[in-house]
């Protein structure tokens, strides 16, 4: 019976994800989030059906009924979550609310399997993250001054950053965070944020060269606090980041092609300089070679990668607890082994519709200064998930950095969800001006209409106006 | 209508650096994706043999290792439980194919290490495996088929007897390795008792598989290459050749000498062929362009990794344009620095007996679940080109004439026929201290079996590496 369950259940897995994954593209044909209603309610139908036959696969696994109890925690809190943006955002873009919950459920099932108590853990500070990420849209509709905050977003973002440097705990060879009361930081994560707000602010007014070079000398103090502490990933972020929200805010090539040579420039002399930087290298050219040092991670990543085939071996039938760390820097690698290929590639769709999704709502947005946030903050989500993948797949030399929202990682969830919550904020406070500027039109039309039988020739041009304010939304 | 398209436009143009992020980004993602899904697919059996990967642990705890048969269905090799709830790998042959079917503990070996992949993962229907579980017993493990036959390994490990050295016999029109034995072999059930022993004894080398990886002087099988070459330069021509042996011939340092210090007198191409003239292959060596011969072993897969299974040695032979003539009338006999493994000779042999296309050898058929589906089949596939038809028919002709009125003569006057070369390849210090070799198919109009000999220290190829290939051709067809 129990062989019955998880043979079959792999199957079910992949195909609840990969209906999910289509849905998440399906989206994209509609303009109207009306129109959307009926994909989103078969995505929370999905994801809770996934979510509850993984659940029933790591009772029957483990026999442990136990774990139904986590579950139903875990569903709540899901359940709650979707539900509470629906009813104090009823403007809120769904499908960024949705795929935040599926990633949070695939998180946590795949940390249940792994470690449970790292996983009630996660659950505990995401139910804490999610709270404030409900305020967050709020937040930005309050406040109007965040543009204006440039300088202080720069020296808080550095000042975070040189704290860790100076006392930060070295963890596996890099200086990453700092304790306060028994909890652990990690401000890079949360600077990620901080450093797009300064970007956005010091660019959406103008970015001529003085600007970009003001910014460029802050964004450079950033990413040399990073490489100096061995964060070699975040700094990576930080770099590209940089050169992309320039490219946009100035709508000059020239930037990425400069940033681009700086940055091989740069890649060659941290190359030259740090032994570990040369030990990253090696152990991506050829891991086999420093099988037992460097190259132990990888080609156990690897090995586990390789060996799910396209359904996975199902939970709990494979070994990823034999990849270092494999629940914050390799946790693609489990999900691969365990639940397939199939399924780790409908993972990396969903990041990518998360991503297509922020970049859809920045084009949107007619607010420089929002419109820049928006843009910054996705591509730092996705290049995270670049770099997580690529690098655990040895698509990319290793840089140690978390897979958004399935990682187990406090500062990672918590920096997340409010990066997402952000761009949500961004959407609502800009669907809401819509809502308004509708409501607008339709009292003009209303008087237009009183007025056409008297003035037929304004009334024509009344209405050429009316239609082009439409488009514009 | 007009308007509206317009305004689109516009607004597109407006915020084409984020459209463009979007699709690199995009596009990024689908390149890893499509990375990522071939390499696992690509990688997944050599990564699982991989030492470090723990998987290869808890597939052998769930699943009971396979069996490797013969192609005729008999066990070879199999596991069973030791009646104290541990399991035995079992090999019911014990030494007779101790290389090609190998062991799976200590690194693996032959089929065992080749196949390892199949043998540890378990396609029974899933009915049998719930049967299985609910008994608490292991799941049957995949079943390896090979294209050995037992009675073919019987008569050549028999024939070879104490000596040492290798036997390869294969089927030229589809690479299949029907028999391979390497002398001095070894019980691969007591592999692990006798570890220690085997890896320490360097005199013998006993692990190593001689007919993959024994590198030997080729002798005077090699003038099947030098032959080859010389064709090839004088298509038109090569008939009109004609030497004066007279027993030596010398160049610089070096001194040629026949086999046995005979004197062959006037001879023609096939004569010094058939007669296995040193001193005429010599001479015709002189003759040869080396940038052409270097390609011609090119083309032959001499100097390079061939493409098998298990383990093997690269044959060697120093030629470039530069050779000296004193090095180059050693190499026209297979002598000198020159060194090849029985597996080379026995490809070369097999092109010339296949109209010049090589066929690439193999040792596993196919693989089956316990329920008898096929998990895996190997088909005959093309290797390489090795010469033309006409080339391949020439050479095949002057092989026969060594049966016919050579050195194999052993082989004439039998109900098939055959062709070959011989060889008798001198080694170390002592003059007269040789190998016998032999290298050759029948029946000469439609190769069914080539075989390749070598035997260590025995003397001449015709005397004892013949009488080997004439008992194995005997078996083969069906001959008491």
């Amino acid at each position: 019976m129990e062989l019955y369950v998880s043979e079959f259940s792999r199957y079910v897995m992949a195909l609840l994800i990969t209906l999910y994954t289509y849905e998440c593209f399906a989206v994209f044909r509609y303009e109207d989030e009306d129109q959307r209603k009926g994909i989103y309610l078969r995505q929370n139908l999905l994801m809770f059906a996934f979510h509850f036959s993984c659940f029933l696969v790591i009772c029957f696994e483990t026999g442990d009924i136990t774990y139904l109890f986590f579950y139903a925690f875990q569903e709540i809190m899901l359940y709650a979550v979707i539900m509470l943006f629906r009813m104090l955002y009823p403007k809120s873009n769904r499908l960024v609310v949705n795929n935040m919950c599926m990633l949070l459920a695939i998180g946590f099932v795949i940390l249940t399997r792994l470690d449970f108590s790292k996983a009630v853990k996660q659950f505990i500070i995401a139910t804490g993250s999610m709270g404030i990420a409900l305020l967050v849209p709020l937040f930005i509709r309050k406040f109007k001054f965040l543009k204006s905050l440039k300088w202080l977003y720069a020296l808080g973002g550095i000042f975070a950053l040189s704290i860790v440097m100076i006392l930060g705990q070295t963890t596996y060879g890099s200086k990453l965070s700092y304790s306060i009361a028994g909890i652990t930081f990690q401000p890079s994560e949360f600077v990620k944020i901080v450093f797009v707000f300064f970007v956005a602010s010091a660019l959406y007014e103008a970015a001529g060269f003085f600007e970009v070079f003001t910014t460029a000398v802050i964004a450079a103090a950033h990413v040399i606090i990073l490489v100096i502490s061995k964060d070699l990933g975040s700094a990576l972020i930080f770099f590209v980041v940089y050169v992309l929200m320039v490219f946009v805010a100035s709508r000059n090539i020239l930037y990425v092609l400069a940033g681009a040579v700086g940055g091989s420039g740069a890649a060659y002399i941290a190359y030259k300089v740090f032994t570990h930087v040369q030990v990253r290298v090696q152990a991506f050219k050829d891991p086999w070679s420093v099988i037992d040092s460097a190259g132990y991670q990888i080609t156990q990543s690897l090995f586990a990668i390789s060996s799910g085939g396209f359904f996975g071996l199902g939970l709990y039938k494979g070994t990823p607890d034999a990849i270092p760390f494999v629940e914050a820097d390799f946790i693609f690698s489990a999900i691969a082994e365990e639940m397939g290929i199939l399924f780790a590639v409908c993972l990396i769709l969903i990041c990518v519709s998360c991503f297509i999704m922020f970049m859809n709502i920045a084009v949107r947005l007619r607010d420089k200064f929002y419109q820049l946030t928006a843009f910054g903050l996705g591509v730092t989500y996705i290049f995270q998930v670049f770099l997580t993948i690529g690098g655990g797949t040895k698509f990319i030399p290793l840089t140690g950095v978390t897979l958004p929202l399935i990682s187990y990682g406090g500062s990672s969830v918590l920096t997340t969800l409010i990066m997402f919550a952000i761009v949500e904020g961004l959407y609502i406070v800009k669907q809401e001006e819509y809502e308004r500027q509708k409501a607008l039109h339709k009292k003009r039309r209303k008087q237009n209409r009183a007025k056409r039988d008297l003035e037929e020739i304004e009334f024509i041009s009344d209405e050429d106006d009316d239609q082009s304010n439409d488009e514009d939304e | 209508m007009m308007r509206m398209s317009k305004k689109e436009k516009k607004g597109k143009r407006k915020n084409r650096e984020i459209m463009l992020v979007t699709w690199a980004f995009t596009l990024l993602f689908l390149s890893m994706s499509v990375y990522i899904v071939r390499y696992s697919i690509t990688h997944k059996q050599e990564l699982i043999n991989n030492s470090y990967n723990g998987r290869q642990q808890i597939l052998l705890a769930q699943n009971r290792r396979g069996k490797i048969l013969a192609s005729d269905g008999q066990i070879l090799a199999q596991t069973v439980s030791d009646g104290e709830g541990g399991e035995i790998r079992e090999y019911p042959f014990r030494n007779l194919f101790s290389h090609v079917v190998g062991y799976a503990v200590n690194g693996k070996m032959g089929v065992e290490g080749q196949e390892n992949y199949y043998l540890i993962n378990s396609n029974a229907p899933l009915s049998q495996k719930a049967a299985l579980e609910a008994q608490g017993e292991k799941y049957p493990g995949d079943d390896v088929y090979t294209t050995l036959r037992v009675d073919l390994q019987q008569v050549a490990s028999t024939a070879l007897g104490v000596y040492h050295g290798a036997v390869i016999v294969t089927e030229p029109s589809t690479g299949k390795i029907l028999a391979m034995v390497s002398k001095p072999d070894f019980d691969p059930a007591k592999i692990e008792d006798e570890w220690e022993g085997l890896i320490n004894d360097k005199e013998s080398s006993v692990l190593l598989n001689r007919a993959t990886q024994g590198l030997y002087p080729p002798g005077s099988t090699f003038k099947i290459i030098t032959a080859l070459e010389y064709i090839k330069e004088n298509p038109d021509s090569y008939q009109n050749y004609q030497y004066n042996c007279t027993g030596t011939i010398t160049r610089g340092e070096d001194r040629i000498q026949c086999y046995h210090g005979s004197v062959h007198g006037h001879v023609g191409f096939n004569r010094s062929f058939a007669k296995s003239c040193n001193t005429s292959f010599a001479n015709m060596g002189l003759s040869l362009d080396r940038t052409a011969y270097q390609k011609t072993l090119n083309e032959l897969l001499f100097n390079q990794k061939l493409e098998f299974g298990f383990p093997t040695g690269s044959s060697r032979v120093d030629m470039d344009a530069q050779t000296t003539d004193s090095d180059m009338i050693q190499i026209s006999i297979g002598q000198g620095t020159t060194a090849v493994t029985p597996l080379q000779m026995n490809m070369v042999t097999c092109a010339i007996a296949n109209q010049g296309v090589l066929m690439k050898p193999y040792v596993t058929d196919y693989v089956m679940s316990s329920g008898g589906n096929k998990i895996k089949s190997y088909e005959p596939l093309e290797y390489t080109k090795m010469m033309t038809a006409e080339q391949a028919a020439i050479m095949s002709g002057l092989m026969a004439d060594v049966v016919e009125e050579g050195t194999a003569s052993r082989l004439k006057g039998l109900s098939y026929t055959a062709a070959g070369k011989t060889g008798s390849a001198e080694y170390g210090t002592v003059k007269g201290d040789s190998h016998a070799w032999f290298t050759g198919f029948a029946p000469v109009e439609d190769p069914q079996i080539c075989v390749t000999i070598i035997i260590e220290g025995a003397g001449a190829g015709g005397d004892y590496a013949v009488p080997i290939a004439k008992r194995i051709f005997d078996a083969y067809f069906g001959i008491q």
